[in-house]
């Protein structure tokens, strides 16, 4: 098994577009934008991984294409335009739901808590195939069978027949993995799916899902605090802080060139170099989203700050070297207007990251 | 040298029943772990969750009592210590814990935080304490501002800050460490390492390291062990224990750490638990490199 994707191909049409994203909540004594001015781009059989901090708002990007945002929670902006489908943001809650699991599946962090304690986990992936599909409950259970033999659980036939607190933290996430997959669906959004479990589970399950999105060409949604984990599994990547993402490209650009100072401390902080000597850690905290500084969030923390950042918060200029990011660092001398990413037309040519910057 | 902490077969038998008459059956947490931290060093401890390694940690200083073994510490026998004499060792080994938002109590203000050990140990009079808690706060890098506020006006890190000048403040030769950065965001983790590799230096501490995180582990732990089902299955130098695993264990473990360089993934050792074998003693392979093979 081929520890890194081998090749990091073209991949076919996009799958999922989301320009302009944006979710606030509405404070007895502020309004908080969790998800401020997002657009991301994902194609069949591409992998994209969403890091940030906690906070950060990279959950509540996907609850956002999921429209599972509560209130006081409200997503504004978009579109969010999927699979052929012009804005999912405009669908009526019955026809959402025939998206949610069948053409968007989601597995969470917990194991433990996302599956129901009295129902036996083959009666519960047999579950996720009746509510889209029509099929007798005899085939929906041999399916179910099926899909726990694919996702690699031993004696599928007799664990179908288990209950969830018989199993393990890294079986359970199988199920959850079984279960996403039940009806097929095209985009799989996988948030943190391992951070609560052991090391080596954590990469047995990344190693399954990888598998999984081979065999079934499917687009992975891959939300992660650990730059680890993306540098092994994610084609592109995107990066959050304070609700927008700052930097997006290629995988390999991203480690070897950072272009956003937050990127970049993000990965000088990982523990590595000589034993024993200081981690260049970024400074200060992350920001309060009641009280963001006017221009660009990462300012106050940022060791390259220069007259320009506090002004207003920076667009998306583009990376010589693939994708794009947010910092004044990148805006081009000569010709300032045409640096900046302008939305659809750069989609459409070599620029992946369709930007529309409605506050620059 | 003697080491400042001796751990010798320590086992730790927890008894569970399956249901109010079922037969008990006995789980060993900890089974025959012995290993040394000498002064100023720090010794990493690593393994999965349900490994023993925090119950290896809470026995050594009793709070939890361990069934079998001796805990040497600056030479005298812990297990074997009265109350008394516990409190008064207790002042030498102190302990920082993972959840900064669980381990500060809510209803205290920071200075009372900081300075409730100093109270209880009843060190100093009420200005000297009023001094040590104001040179504490700094020596972990917080504002004095800070003493008048209360912990869930504190990030996470800065609380985890507040941990360590609370655990500091009886100037302890020797502290546990169980997972203080494992609760932490990325960008705040090396703020939080840095400083406790700071502070060792200052202050010439040991630190028991407990950690699943294997690469901060490998950056700040000078020798290391690798805890398996409640044995430790290999322990080394830490370099000489990544470069040159033994136990398949260790193998798999070290093989699975993701590596935030897309040119340079591991090549995964899968790992068979019927191959691995924790249970025989553990041999010297090379100078300093112990291994349960």
């Amino acid at each position: 098994m081929n520890p890194i994707p081998s090749e990091r191909k073209a991949y076919g049409q996009p799958l999922l577009r989301v320009t302009g994203l944006t979710t606030t909540f509405h404070l007895p004594k502020a309004v908080v934008r969790a998800v401020d001015n997002v657009s991301l781009e994902l194609r069949r059989g591409e992998t994209l991984g969403l890091v940030g901090e906690s906070g950060s708002g990279k959950s509540m990007t996907a609850m956002s294409i999921l429209r599972l945002v509560q209130p006081p929670g409200e997503t504004i902006g978009g579109p969010v335009e999927f699979n052929g489908r012009k804005d999912l943001l405009e669908l009526s809650e019955r026809d959402m739901r025939k998206i949610r699991g069948a053409e968007i599946a989601l597995i969470f962090q917990e194991p433990m808590t996302a599956l129901n304690p009295v129902f036996t986990i083959g009666d519960q992936i047999a579950e996720a195939i009746l509510v889209h599909r029509q099929a007798s409950r005899a085939a929906a259970r041999d399916r179910a069978v099926e899909l726990l033999a694919a996702v690699k659980i031993p004696d599928a036939e007799k664990r179908a027949r288990d209950y969830p607190h018989q199993l393990s933290g890294g079986m359970r996430q199988r199920v959850l993995i079984a279960i996403a997959l039940a009806c097929q669906p095209l985009l799989l959004i996988a948030d943190e799916p391992t951070t609560a479990l052991d090391v080596t589970i954590q990469a047995e399950i990344l190693d399954l899902l990888r598998e999984m999105k081979q065999q079934l060409d499917l687009a992975l949604l891959l939300i992660t605090h650990d730059l680890g984990v993306v540098a092994g599994h994610a084609d592109r990547v995107a990066v959050m802080y304070a609700g927008r993402i700052v930097e997006e490209g290629p995988v390999r650009r991203i480690f070897a060139a950072p272009a956003h100072p937050y990127t970049r401390g993000l990965l000088a902080s990982i523990p590595g170099g000589a034993p024993g000597q200081r981690l260049a850690a970024i400074e200060g905290t992350v920001p309060n989203l009641a009280a963001l500084p006017p221009g660009c969030a990462f300012e106050p923390r940022c060791p390259e700050r220069f007259w320009k950042c506090p002004t207003a918060p920076p667009p998306a200029f583009a990376i010589d070297a693939g994708g794009a990011a947010r910092c004044y660092l990148h805006e081009p001398i000569v010709d300032r207007r045409s640096s900046i990413v302008d939305g659809r037309s750069s989609t459409m040519d070599a620029g992946r990251w369709p930007i529309d910057d409605g506050q620059s | 040298m003697t080491p400042v902490l001796d751990v010798r077969h320590l086992t730790k038998q927890f008894t569970r029943r399956d249901g109010f008459f079922g037969k008990p059956a006995f789980v060993r947490a900890v089974n025959d772990v012995s290993f040394t931290v000498d002064a100023g060093e720090t010794f990493g401890l690593v393994g999965e969750s349900g490994s023993g390694k925090t119950t290896t940690g809470r026995c050594i200083l009793r709070l939890i009592e361990p069934t079998a073994g001796e805990v040497l510490f600056r030479g005298e026998n812990v297990v074997s210590f009265s109350r008394e004499q516990l409190r008064l060792a207790r002042r030498h080994m102190q302990i920082v814990f993972q959840d900064p938002y669980s381990s500060l109590n809510p209803r205290m203000r920071v200075r009372a935080i900081v300075e409730e050990p100093l109270v209880i140990h009843g060190i100093g009079s009420r200005g000297e304490r009023a001094t040590r808690v104001r040179e504490l706060i700094g020596l972990v890098g917080l504002d004095a501002a800070a003493l008048d506020r209360y912990p869930h006006e504190f990030s996470g890190g800065q609380r985890q800050r507040i941990g360590v000048a609370r655990a500091l403040a009886l100037n302890p030769s020797l502290i546990i460490a169980d997972e203080p950065v494992s609760a932490l965001d990325v960008s705040i983790q090396a703020q939080v390492v840095n400083l406790l590799m700071e502070l060792q230096q200052k202050l010439k501490l040991a630190y028991l390291f407990i950690a699943h995180d294997l690469r901060l582990v490998e950056h700040i732990c000078r020798r290391t062990a690798v805890m398996y089902l409640g044995r430790i299955v290999e322990m080394a130098d830490t370099r000489m224990l990544f470069e040159n695993p033994q136990h398949p264990y260790t193998r798999a473990l070290l093989s699975a750490i993701p590596i935030p360089d897309p040119d340079r993934q591991p090549h995964r050792v899968a790992l068979n638990p019927k191959e691995i074998h924790a249970e025989g003693p553990l041999r010297e392979v090379a100078a300093g490199h112990w291994a349960a093979i």
